[in-house]
């Protein structure tokens, strides 16, 4: 069984199309780029899938039952800029975040939910910076407390909203080694990018998308000129054809 | 926000014909309502943004607010009634029933608080993520949303409606130079604003000056003490740090010249 299938998702903004039949199935175990130009409705669809934003139409299942059903089988890394990171808080304690989902209501996080965020942060080599305060954190730094966070929910399937902006190459590292750890352990990750250059080394699947599905597939044979071009309208020029057709 | 509820406290008022915390808290929260909505729709359908259209709507709220207050002081002999003292507020004005009100509200927040801390520091911190991980975040925003009508509407009476915001955000303001952790800037937040009621309420009491502008002087003063001499996040300490820094740069330089030199 499939963990993620998405069935003809449309998402409209103010009765304008941004996302029309959006349908693709991810087999478990794969990193999948999502790859568009600006305004492509990448995050849209992220969004969309986790019903942050409401659905035209379309249907997203996790597992096999709707993703309503699922929640906890799905853990998401919003981009970085998305919150206040002068927020009164301290590493540790939003990776204890990803721990609510388990901990329940109202109760307190147990010694057990703060092992586990502690060993999420050595993962992502931040332990040392555990009781630093937010706002004191890097970008890559607060990039990988986010990462952590979603590693501390223990998901099966994960979505993560350009995770790769603006991180420095340190950062860079740790997050491909968390993406190849989290395959590994057979999870399934999809992944918002922008940078064509480095598609082929880090992923698996590719969805090409513009407002559409352009191609989604394998990346070997998906990933093609003639399909970056069809995504870009034609203005990816600065790619030479040996990065692509390998 | 509580320049927003004032025509609703008006109104409630007019229909109601007396003063009733209840009332008032119904009417304060219709109007606050429609205040959000009016802002959500000019943000939506215009090309202005979020802090100017509540600029635009808070303002027109609190001018209607202050005419209906008029017109009820002019008209339904408001100054028995005592509706005036919404203006600027007046601690001595609270009867018997008014402070039972207050005590059973405040120990219903502080509850509420303690019980849900957790969620409202995920729903403030990262909402998105929130709903992502199954935290009923539009009925905990609600919850929240009504504790804070409620403080407005029940703080009228103490500080009045220009002030409330000032009330509701300043102690919290002073107390953030104080701490990192949500869970001490809560506590210390509530402690300020405790002290700076205390003082205010005794001073309003000995000057014959309004309560409300009083609470607020003295909420200002602990804040700009904060901003002052907090250690690690206030100014002086912040120059002082970097007076240090520059001395230790100096001496490293003056060490690298004479190296230099050798």
């Amino acid at each position: 069984m499939n963990p993620l299938v998405v069935e003809q998702v449309t998402v409209a903004y103010d009765r304008q199309l941004v996302l029309e039949d959006v349908s693709f199935s991810v087999p478990e175990g794969k990193l999948v780029g999502i790859i568009g130009p600006n305004g492509a409705g990448k995050s849209t669809l992220m969004k969309a899938m986790l019903n942050f934003i409401p659905r035209m139409h379309g249907n997203v299942f996790v597992y096999g039952k709707p993703y309503e059903k699922q929640r906890h089988l799905v853990g998401y890394v919003p981009q970085r800029n998305s919150v206040d990171w002068d927020f009164p808080t301290n590493a540790l304690d939003v990776v204890l975040m990803g721990r609510y989902g388990h901990i329940g209501l109202w109760k307190r996080p147990r010694k057990e939910d703060v092992d586990i965020a502690m060993q999420c942060l050595d993962k992502v080599g931040m332990l040392p910076y555990a009781k630093r305060q937010i706002s004191q954190l890097s970008g890559g730094q607060q990039q990988r407390v986010f990462l952590a966070r979603a590693l501390a929910q223990d998901a099966s399937v994960y979505f993560m909203d350009e995770p790769f902006v603006g991180v420095d190459a340190a950062t860079e590292k740790a997050i491909v080694q968390l993406l190849n750890e989290l395959k590994m352990r057979g999870k399934t990750v999809l992944v918002v990018h922008h940078d064509l250059q480095t598609v082929r080394d880090y992923f698996d699947y590719v969805l090409l998308l513009n407002k559409r599905v352009v191609a989604f597939g394998e990346t070997e044979s998906v990933f093609t000129y003639d399909h970056i071009q069809k995504t870009y309208g034609g203005k990816v020029t600065f790619l030479s054809s040996t990065h692509i057709v390998g | 926000m509580a320049h927003a509820a004032l025509p609703g406290i008006c109104i409630a008022f007019l229909l109601y014909g007396q003063k009733s915390l209840l009332v008032f808290l119904i009417g304060a929260a219709c109007s606050g309502y429609i205040a959000t909505v009016c802002i959500q729709f000019i943000v939506k359908h215009t090309r202005i943004k979020e802090d100017a259209a509540i600029g635009i709507v808070l303002s027109v709220f609190f001018g209607l607010g202050i005419v209906l207050l008029t017109w009820i002081n002019q008209h339904e002999g408001g100054n028995q009634s005592g509706i005036n003292d919404f203006l600027f507020g007046k601690a001595a004005s609270l009867t018997g029933s008014d402070v039972n009100v207050l005590t059973v509200t405040a120990v219903t927040m502080i509850i509420t608080i303690l019980v849900f801390f957790k969620e409202f520091k995920i729903i403030t911190f990262d909402r998105a993520f929130a709903q992502g991980i199954g935290v009923p975040v539009s009925l905990l925003n609600g919850v929240l949303m009504f504790l804070i009508v409620s403080v407005v509407v029940i703080g009228l009476q103490a500080v009045g409606v220009v002030l409330m915001s000032a009330l509701l955000i300043t102690p919290a303001l002073a107390a953030r130079y104080w701490t990192e952790k949500l869970e001490w800037m809560t506590l210390l937040a509530g402690v300020f604003g405790a002290l700076s009621g205390l003082a205010g309420a005794y001073m309003s009491l000995i000057t014959y000056v309004p309560t409300g502008p009083l609470v607020i002087i003295f909420a200002t003063a602990l804040f700009l003490f904060s901003f002052l001499f907090a250690p690690k996040r206030g100014l002086c300490s912040k120059i002082i740090r970097r007076h240090v820094e520059r001395k230790k740069l100096r001496v490293k330089q003056l060490m690298y010249e004479r190296g230099e030199q050798l």
